[in-house]
């Protein structure tokens, strides 16, 4: 069996053949296209380490069949940089440490640009909080996961400001 | 891109800067390689699948359907598993646990491996597995504390515990005015880091290389090489990054040693990741205790008597007892201290060491009976701890190397705003009608160390290279130990690579025991410091230097420069004296342990007092902890905003203990029916509101030569008393089984 899929993976179009329907998107990343950084936590919905931008809405890579993604425009966490320069929410990260291990960081990161964009939670650390519900941090890191993204948002909406004026 | 956000410019020392993680970039772009990231040519798959019944006996697996599957490679069972030269029924280590390796059809436990299956693609691989759908003759499993008789036992070695008593217990108990007596139980845990177990393993010849996530490297090492008949060197392990430990990843499991064995019998790379429910089972869990507390005090308040027994899970086939009853050794002054341990067998995984072993589940029950205890004396329960504070080690009389407690419960105090709580419960109300409780409790966890050994190179261009094998799990050895190293060496954090988790590194020792940054950090601070004191002896002997003939006097290394110990205006930069000594680089080498006189002399400890606030909805009985605050007097702190964040992330475990996580057994099966992260609850983002972690300056000449003692696993302990504390006092009603549920509140 074979199935084609073109997908466009951090601004790259990609023709990848596909030999198994059974593939997730995350196994797809994983283990086929070197595409590690999105994790495993679970592979079944109930942790978010696995959070990857399905055409900008944030999405479980694991509970998604790559074969139904054909023209689907993927973003993963080594896509979010631009070149050396991180992407604000990924320095906010840093400077709140709103992580230890690490391990959840790339889906919590991708979720967190997904909520920022959906602007359902803005700067208020309570809508942040239950709009990062969806991803675990064992090692439970949410005080600077919050700070992160709150900090990120803020400064996100200035430099948009700045562009407009 | 540089390791970490600057900063504004530091003064004086590396230690003590809340420097950002060195792994930080990494670790935000998705770069920083974890165990089940690396991909090499050829990689095979294996799943193992799982026994789902907890005792009997696998009578039949459709290996013919496994092995039909298009892309499976090998179908391995206890019929036909490769010899593996060690016995799997050994400890090849100290701190090590039985295997499992398919030795028999025998099941002792669901979520068991029962056999392997190695395939071209994960897929494949893992519908090979299901495909098995092994079949049993099923007996009746024993998974309640009351399932099985309790037994005594006498401690031999790690996972069995010594009885400890110090004073007349009778005594004690004959001697109250005033007693309690209270059951506590606890559930079984399981650790559940988000990185699940995985291995990638590769043999070259005899030669085995393995990309595991490890807390102690060499000792893996060393295990891996027992049961594969090779000599320790010939194994090499890297591990970078933890994806979380907790205390999980301590000991090789079955399922690694089965995957290095098919990738030796197929000659091909095999990678195998543990599934979210797989870990539930071979890789430890914090044990299900039921404990009895019985306190006395006299007419002043003092407590005549702690009498701790504690009754702990462990398997059919191995020991590992939670030792819950030590938590009242050596933190209430009291006439008399019992601890005393019993077990039961059931059917079930070994239990293991999960952050704070014993210290999480024993101070639970202490810090609860504390509250009842102050609560029928009529007296504050913070009152009643400083009432009976122990100014020197009780039971042993050993004075403590330092204990700034007292500092912790009076920080602690105002800043949660204590003053004022109404001693009885029931009394505070807030705006949306929610029972209010206030409640607190103390922590102490012991200051290890290990062993460790270290290596430091300083290269003539004045830079350094720091090297030992140790852990990161999200603790921040990447960065605090690179501190350390900086430190010792005089150079900015900059001008020091640091070279860690990776088995041909110096033995870093173990990454446990909330002992890392002590042990490895002073091993490091050796190896610095053995380079400074060959740079003073080359500079003191050359009489080009400025330093020449000031040996005696002593020398100080500081941003790169070497100067005379008390005048700073003779000093030489360390790659001029390095450029005239030949210009080749200076090595030095250090070991981190404790002397044993040292750990004799005194009682080490680091010491809290966590506060909590919760509130209950009178009519649904939910309960939420709306307000934390935990402060630790924990010696020095190398790194405060990456400690701020251990303590944090120890006190929301003690929430996830107090209100979240148990493993619930099927009866009729033995099966833990919630083995997933839907059903297994731990906190998420919105469980965690106006959490606050303060640590108080401590100096602690004993400790080590750093003054380190680990915060690790405190922020634990204290914390889960302190929200049940909070629970009674808003609702007046004790519950004394952990998790408290609502139905318990319900029903109460």
């Amino acid at each position: 069996m074979s199935l084609s899929l073109s997908l466009t993976i951090n601004g790259a179009a990609r023709d990848i053949p596909l030999d198994d329907p059974r593939v997730t998107l995350l196994d797809l990343l994983r283990e086929r296209l070197a595409l590690p950084g999105t994790k495993k936590g679970c592979d079944r919905g109930q942790c978010g380490a696995c959070t990857v931008l399905i055409d900008g809405h944030r999405v479980n890579a694991c509970l998604t069949l790559a074969a139904t993604l054909d023209g689907a425009k993927i973003t993963t966490i080594e896509g979010l940089a631009d070149g050396e320069s991180l992407h604000p929410v990924q320095s906010a990260f840093i400077e709140h440490d709103g992580f230890q291990c690490g391990y959840c960081t790339p889906g919590q990161i991708m979720s967190a640009v997904g909520l920022i964009a959906e602007g359902q939670a803005g700067d208020d650390p309570e809508r942040i909080r239950e709009g990062m519900s969806g991803n675990i941090c064992r090692c439970s890191a949410y005080h600077g996961i919050t700070l992160a993204v709150q900090d990120a948002t803020r400064r996100m909406a200035t430099a948009e400001k700045d562009d407009a004026a | 891109m540089s390791d970490t956000i600057s900063l504004s410019r530091r003064f004086g020392s590396n230690s003590g800067q809340p420097v950002t993680r060195r792994d930080g970039i990494a670790k935000v772009t998705g770069s920083a390689t974890f165990s089940a990231d690396n991909h090499p040519d050829s990689l095979l798959y294996a799943v193992y699948a799982t026994a789902t019944i907890a005792r009997g006996r696998v009578t039949r697996m459709d290996t013919a359907a496994a092995e039909a599957h298009p892309g499976i490679v090998l179908v391995m069972t206890p019929q036909n598993r490769p010899p593996l030269q060690g016995n799997p029924d050994d400890k090849p280590t100290f701190f090590s646990q039985r295997i499992e390796v398919l030795q028999d059809d025998t099941v002792r436990y669901a979520g068991q491996p029962v056999a392997l299956v190695v395939g071209e693609t994960l897929e494949a691989a893992t519908e090979g597995a299901r495909l098995l759908n092994p079949q049993y003759a099923m007996e009746k499993p024993r998974t309640g504390l009351d399932d099985a008789a309790a037994y005594t036992f006498e401690p031999a070695g790690f996972g069995t515990p010594a009885n400890t008593v110090h004073g007349d217990v009778e005594a004690g108990h004959a001697a109250a005015t005033a007693s309690v007596d209270v059951s506590y139980t606890t559930s079984a845990m399981y650790h559940n880091a988000m990185e699940t177990h995985a291995v990638v393993a590769k043999w070259n010849g005899d030669k085995l290389h393995l990309e595991l996530p490890s807390q102690a490297l060499t000792m893996t090492c060393h295990s891996m090489a027992y049961f594969f008949g090779i000599p320790p060197e010939n194994v090499t392990l890297s591990s970078p990054y933890l994806g979380g430990g907790f205390g999980s990843k301590a000991f090789p499991i079955g399922p690694y040693v089965l995957a290095v064995l098919a990738a030796r019998t197929l000659d091909r790379p095999v990678k195998l990741a543990l599934s979210r429910n797989q870990m539930f089972g071979p890789v430890g869990h914090r044990g299900a205790t039921r404990q009895r507390l019985r306190l006395g005090i006299d007419d002043q308040a003092a407590l005549t008597v702690i009498d701790h027994s504690g009754l702990s899970e462990t398997s059919t086939f191995d020991d590992f007892i939670e030792p819950a009853p030590n938590a009242s050794q050596g933190l209430y002054k009291a006439g008399a201290l019992r601890s005393t341990h019993s077990a039961v067998r059931l059917d079930i995984g070994t239990p293991g060491p999960m952050r704070a072993p014993g210290e999480a589940s024993g101070s639970a029950a202490l810090e609860c009976a504390m509250d009842e205890m102050a609560e029928k004396a009529g007296i504050d329960p913070l009152e009643f701890r400083l009432l009976n504070y122990a100014e020197i080690e009780p039971g042993t009389g050993k004075p403590y190397s330092s204990k700034a407690l007292r500092e912790c419960y009076r920080q602690g105090a105002e800043r949660f705003g204590w003053a004022g709580r109404p001693l009885q419960p029931r009394q505070m109300v807030d705006g949306d009608g929610m029972l209010t409780g206030w409640g607190m409790g103390t922590a102490l966890f012991p200051c290890p160390m290990f062993m460790a050994e270290a290596e430091a190179t300083l290269r003539p261009d004045g830079t350094a290279l720091v090297e030992t094998s140790a852990v990161d799990m999200g603790q921040g050895a990447w960065t605090s130990l690179a501190q350390i190293a900086a430190d010792s060496l005089g150079l900015p954090l900059d001008k020091v690579e640091f070279r860690a988790g990776h088995s041909s590194l110096p033995d870093g020792g173990v990454a446990g025991g909330s002992g890392h940054t002590a042990t490895a950090g002073s091993a490091l601070h050796a190896a610095g410091s053995d380079v400074i004191r060959q740079l003073g002896e080359l500079a003191a002997a050359d009489p080009a230097s400025p330093l020449h003939g000031s040996g005696n006097a002593g020398f100080v290394a500081r941003d790169g420069l070497l100067m005379v110990e008390g005048d700073d205006s003779r000093s030489e930069p360390f790659a001029d004296i390095l450029a005239r000594a030949g210009g080749v680089p200076l090595k030095g080498s250090g070991r981190g342990v404790r002397p044993p006189e040292a750990a004799e002399a005194h009682a080490m400890h680091s010491h809290g007092a966590v506060f909590a606030e919760v509130k209950v909805d009178s009519v649904l009985c939910q309960m939420r902890v709306t307000r934390m605050v935990g402060v630790f007097a924990a010696g020095r702190i190398i790194n405060p905003r990456l400690t701020e964040s251990q303590l944090l992330g120890g006190m929301i475990w003690g929430l996830s203990f107090a209100l979240h996580e148990e493993a619930r057994h099927d009866p009729r099966t033995g099966r833990i029916v919630n083995a997933d992260l839907a059903g297994y609850h731990v906190p998420v983002n919105a469980d965690v509101h106006g959490f606050e972690a303060i640590t108080v300056h401590e100096d602690d000449p004993h400790v080590n030569a750093l003054g380190i003692k680990g915060v690790g696993e405190i922020g634990t302990v204290g914390s889960v008393g302190a929200i049940a504390n909070a629970i009674w006092h808003a609702t007046g009603k004790r519950i004394r089984r952990f998790p408290i549920r609502i139905e318990d509140l319900l029903t109460a």
